[in-house]
């Protein structure tokens, strides 16, 4: 086995430490020529084996110029690397320069890094396709040794992943000797990673290092005392509990789902806290400056608990944390592990963590969890094929870069394990979509962004191309926020820009830890003052919650559906699904079980169907629309991990017409035309590609700017080309990874004949949760001009018809007018007059 | 289609749900804000939409001419996205627009985004243009209890009507007796709420909002922010 030179040694036995069997076969692999993937539970040391043959090599041979790239999904993942490497770099005075690039990086410090590089960059997908977008990127990148890639399993299948791939492609042109090693948290699917992060997208090529695991993690089931929740995912029931844990321990990381439940979270264990214990709040919305105060005072030691969102679940270092608390169902085991391992940060001793379900359903998926993380079982998908929108955006990169030859730069694209299966038409329409838009219909010749010199390489127009590029850069599309800012004081962070039109003034609402009352909109932020009132709303934040995994699902079912298993449940569970058994009957594990009955004046239908929320959204559309068909008159219907609801205004029979396989086509086809999915993916994909221009948060809207409205575009390119690329790309993006259609093929596939339909007299025990959960959508197109009926309907009813602005009232008003008219002396020719400013002109 | 009769001033106009207006005493159409080329006004800057609006929202104009048969046909401003729009329409798209045209007397106020009359189409260009009793501008005129019924376009008007489903928001007229607000008629026109300052100081003696639906309009009250208010009607 290798060993480490001096000074290394000497500093890992200072510290009374032992280099780790992973951190030595990484040394090993790259002193081998090869790329590596490291995968190892956080606290394994992993950043430390990224760096070490960095370290290694340029104490051996000390030179200038760019040695090694650092890239983090995270700004501040970078900030943390960079002050945890000073360490060593410090103590065994090496000649190395370690430096930041991000977004915040100041332009002179830009500049100053472009014409003389550090040894070592740390930086983020984005800052890295900006600095491969500059023309001197040929020699900045040709002496590169060494890429490291942190947290690689949360960027590969994502469009960040997919930009940073094509980035890696090209860096293996400009500097084809430099190695790869990939630092990944353990995953259900480390094959695909090493294909992801393969020069030539064979996992083949890359050295497969694997941490001996740490202690098993230890887990806890906390339950609120008394009454279980039907419903909900806030948890709060539970609060006292959870607080008293914080008490009991060091450092408590509270994890929660959404930056919502984090609020609320925050807030009630701030109503229990009488000892005044530190607890803060870290979450996504909060104004930056806040959250790196609560960072450096977790880090610190100042902190007891801090409630957290995944803004804290990548691996920066959080000190010494002795319990993690996750709230609400982990909806994945290999997130859960991910969080749980947050907790002592030594592999040799267990974790901790306290489960906190919010409901019922959720009781029996924390108990699925743990089961599945106790037999070692991850989940987790492979990554998904690259987005053309991201393509789109990189070829414009590229040509901003230097001229490029199409052939070539297909050639190096389908390098990269995300595009590996490109083909050559959807390129070439991606490059023309680039050039002038790529429409049949070629209007665009004389405005096009890209000219072909006469060997067929494509240069960018002028330089507005490329600044234009700079501005609209990244693949994150930003719900438009607005910032929230105290009266006289400081901004506390932001909130989505629809959420403060539902505001009137004098609301209250809870935010980044206190209630404020809205004042006004004035044009760049919320003015809100601090704020009082019994009932604050709670800003919520759109697509912010997980879905649940097919592997933690299939569990879950599992042990719904046998009463042997219930052991671990808690009696109210038990008796809840016993309860079930007699009303109605349990679901099965393989077949499907349908519940049909009247409520309300209305019809549900309810689909044990155990998807997962994105695949029941859409199956909601496709059976919907059959039941549209049937003349069913299907109202609306919501979408929960466990099942889909459907109400509608006459009885669902025959009920296994719903779930036939052919939805899948016939219903498809006009699911594609109309679902509100598409649009929002079509919003994305448009954005990224470069069609709209992006919006920058906190950006000052000049006055009531009108912004160009992304459905109404898609209507248009959809009646009139539907083939084009940027709607190729909209179907694909729904087709597979976000709308799950994969997912409900097979479970269509497995039910059939097997469809249990039991028509009950009223509401089942287990249907119960999805009918008081929020987020229900509703059918569009007709129906949603039903809806505009009956509302304008109820205006009038309620008004006792004296708001009928038909004829009649048009007329009664019209009199009050006249006879006010007609009171005043005649007006009209002078008024004419003072009117009409300017004479008529004749037009042609 | 269910068109909804109004009274402006003394005289009788009908809202179409397409987003049209329709004087039948004077054989008039009016249209709003259709800002054609507004599509390469944006691939001028470097955003390539789909190049279709103008012949989309020509096609939809063309389908209300026939059914209406005007005499007239008032363009109500920004009928051009920019200045040189009308310079930019394709041979395809200038054709069609002529024979549209053809055999009807245009008259196009002139808008913000179009503040010259559109070369080489006929008609009358006007900044104000009056007929009869009614003023037909671009940008409504302040409010003022003098000033003629009029009919104005240039906020695009849109509102959210809260149904049991949530709100659902469309393109709307707004009215009261002395004013009629129109929704934008062009393909890549979006809207401005009616609560917003701009469009809800117009309307302080109150209105309704008439969102654009399939068939027919569905009329709201406009409600004061977060209290469904009453319209006070009349003087």
């Amino acid at each position: 086995m290798r060993t480490l030179p001096e000074p290394f040694a000497g500093w890992f036995a200072a510290r009374g430490w032992q280099p780790r069997a992973h951190q030595l076969a990484v040394l090993d692999a790259v002193a081998g020529g090869e790329h590596a993937l490291l995968v190892a539970p956080t606290g394994g040391g992993k950043t430390l084996a990224g760096f070490l043959p960095t370290l290694l090599d340029l104490n051996n041979a000390p030179r200038e110029g760019l040695h090694t790239l650092y890239i983090s999904p995270l700004k501040a993942l970078a900030v943390d690397i960079a002050r945890n490497l000073m360490a060593p770099i410090g103590d065994m005075a090496l000649p190395i320069r370690v430096e930041t690039r991000t977004g915040d990086t100041p332009a002179n410090r830009r500049a100053r890094q472009r014409a003389a590089p550090p040894h070592i960059l740390l930086t983020t997908p984005e800052s890295l396709t900006l600095l491969l977008s500059q023309p001197d990127a040929a020699a900045f990148f040709a002496g590169l040794g060494s890429i490291i890639i942190d947290e690689i399993h949360a960027l590969a299948g994502t469009k960040r992943g997919d930009q940073l791939a094509l980035c890696l492609s090209r860096i293996a042109v400009l500097a084809p000797g430099a190695k790869r090693i990939g630092l990944s948290a353990t995953v259900a699917v480390p094959e695909a990673l090493r294909a992801w992060l393969a020069p030539d997208a064979q996992a083949g090529s890359v050295r497969l290092i694997t941490a001996e695991g740490g202690a098993a993690p230890v887990f806890d089931m906390q339950l609120p005392e008394g009454h279980l929740p039907w419903g909900g995912h806030m948890g709060l029931a539970s609060m006292p509990e959870v607080y008293r844990r914080i008490e009991a321990a060091r450092v408590t990381i509270v994890f929660v789902n959404t930056r919502a439940q984090a609020e609320l979270s925050f807030a009630a264990l701030w109503r229990l806290n009488e000892a005044s214990l530190p607890i803060a709040l870290h979450h996504g919305s909060l104004e930056i400056d806040q959250r790196r105060k609560v960072e450096a005072a977790m880090a610190a030691g100042k902190l007891r608990a801090v409630v957290a969102t995944a803004s804290l679940d990548l691996g920066i270092d959080w000190g010494d944390v002795d319990q993690v608390i996750q709230i609400g169902a982990p909806k994945g085991v290999a997130r859960l592990l991910q969080r749980v391992g947050r907790a002592n940060h030594r592999m040799d001793e267990p974790s901790r963590a306290v489960l906190v379900p919010a409901n019922r359903f959720e009781v029996i998926e924390c108990v699925a969890a743990v089961e599945a993380a106790a037999a070692g079982e991850l989940d987790g998908d492979p990554p998904r094929p690259g987005g053309l929108d991201v393509l789109a955006q990189h070829v414009l990169a590229m040509a901003c870069h230097a001229p490029f030859h199409p052939d070539e730069l297909y050639a190096e694209v389908i390098r990269a394990a995300p595009y590996a299966a490109l083909t050559r038409r959807d390129f070439d329409d991606v490059v023309r979509f680039v050039e002038d838009g790529g429409y049949a219909l070629a209007a665009y010749e004389r405005f096009r962004r890209l000219f072909r010199d006469s060997e067929g390489r494509l240069h960018i127009r002028d330089a507005r191309v490329a600044r234009q590029f700079r501005l609209n850069l990244g693949t994150i599309v930003e719900t438009p926020m607005i910032k929230v800012r105290m009266r006289g004081g400081g901004t506390l962070g932001e909130v989505e820009e629809w959420f403060v039109s539902t505001l009137a003034a004098g609301d209250c609402f809870l935010f980044a830890g206190q209630v404020v009352r809205y004042e006004r909109l004035d044009p760049a932020a919320v003015i809100v003052s601090p704020g009082g009132g019994d009932d604050p709303r709670v800003p919520v934040y759109a697509g912010s919650r997980m879905p649940l995994t097919t592997w933690l699902a299939a569990r879950v079912r599992a042990i719904l559906h046998d009463p042997s298993r219930w052991a671990h449940l808690p009696a109210q569970v038990q008796e809840w699904l016993k309860l079930q058994s007699l009303r109605s009957e349990l679901p099965p594990s393989d077949g499907l079980l349908i519940e049909t009955f009247p409520r309300g004046g209305r019809w549900f239908l309810v689909a044990y169907t155990f998807e997962g929320r994105l695949a029941h959204q859409t199956l909601g559309l496709l059976v919907t629309k059959r039941m549209e068909r049937l003349g069913m008159g299907p109202l609306g219907y919501v979408g929960t991990d466990y099942v889909l609801a459907i109400w509608s205004a006459f009885e669902p029979t025959g009920v296994e017409r719903l779930f036939a396989e052919d939805i899948l086509g016939d219903e498809m086809e006009e699911w594609l035309a109309e679902s509100s999915m598409l649009r929002r993916s079509f919003r994305n994909i448009a954005t990224i590609a470069g069609l709209l221009e992006k919006h920058h948060p906190g950006a000052e809207k000049s006055g009531r700017q009108m912004t160009m409205n992304a459905d109404l575009i898609y209507d248009v390119l959809r009646r009139h080309e539907p083939d084009h690329i940027l709607l190729r790309a909209t179907r694909e993006e729904a087709a597979r990874g976000l709308t799950d259609v994969a997912r409900i093929a097979s479970l269509l596939a497995r039910i059939q004949g097997r469809i249990t339909h039991r028509a009950l007299s009223r509401v089942s025990p287990l249907a119960v949760p999805a009918l008081i959960e929020e987020g229900r959508e509703w059918v569009a197109g007709g129906a949603e001009d039903a809806l505009l009926a009956e509302a304008a309907a109820l205006v009038a009813e309620a008004t006792d018809g004296a708001e009928e602005f038909g004829e009649t009232l048009a007329d009664m008003t019209d009199g009050i007018i006249t006879r006010g008219a007609s009171a005043r002396p005649k007006p009209r020719e002078a008024r004419r007059s003072r009117f009409i400013r300017s004479a008529p002109r004749r037009a042609s | 289609m269910n068109a909804a009769p109004l009274h402006l001033g003394a005289e009788r106009v009908m809202l179409d749900p397409a987003g049209v207006l329709h004087w039948p005493a004077q054989k008039l159409l009016c249209v709003a804000d259709l800002h054609l080329e507004k599509a390469s006004a944006f691939a001028r800057a470097g955003y390539f939409l789909p190049p279709y609006d103008t012949r989309e929202t020509l096609a939809r104009l063309a389908l209300l001419i026939r059914r209406y048969g005007p005499k007239r046909l008032v363009f109500l401003g920004d009928s051009f996205h920019d200045a040189d729009g009308a310079a930019r329409l394709s041979p395809t798209d200038r054709a069609a627009l002529r024979q549209l045209l053809q055999g009807l007397e245009p008259i196009w106020v002139l808008g913000n985004h179009d503040p010259a009359p559109p070369c080489d189409l006929p008609g009358e260009a006007f900044v104000e243009w009056r007929q009869g009793p009614i003023s037909f501008r671009h940008i409504p005129s302040p409010f003022s209890r003098q000033a003629p019924p009029e009919i104005a376009g240039h906020l695009h008007p849109k509102a959210t009507a809260p149904t049991r489903a949530g709100g659902i928001s469309r393109p709307c007229f707004v009215a009261n007796p002395r004013r009629v607000l129109m929704p934008a008629f062009g393909a890549f026109t979006g809207g401005l709420c009616v609560t917003d300052p701009a469009i809800a100081r117009l309307f302080l003696q109150g209105g309704r909002a008439f969102l654009l639906g399939e068939e027919r309009l569905y009329s709201f009250p406009l409600a004061g922010r977060g209290h469904g208010a009453a319209p006070q009607q009349g003087a």
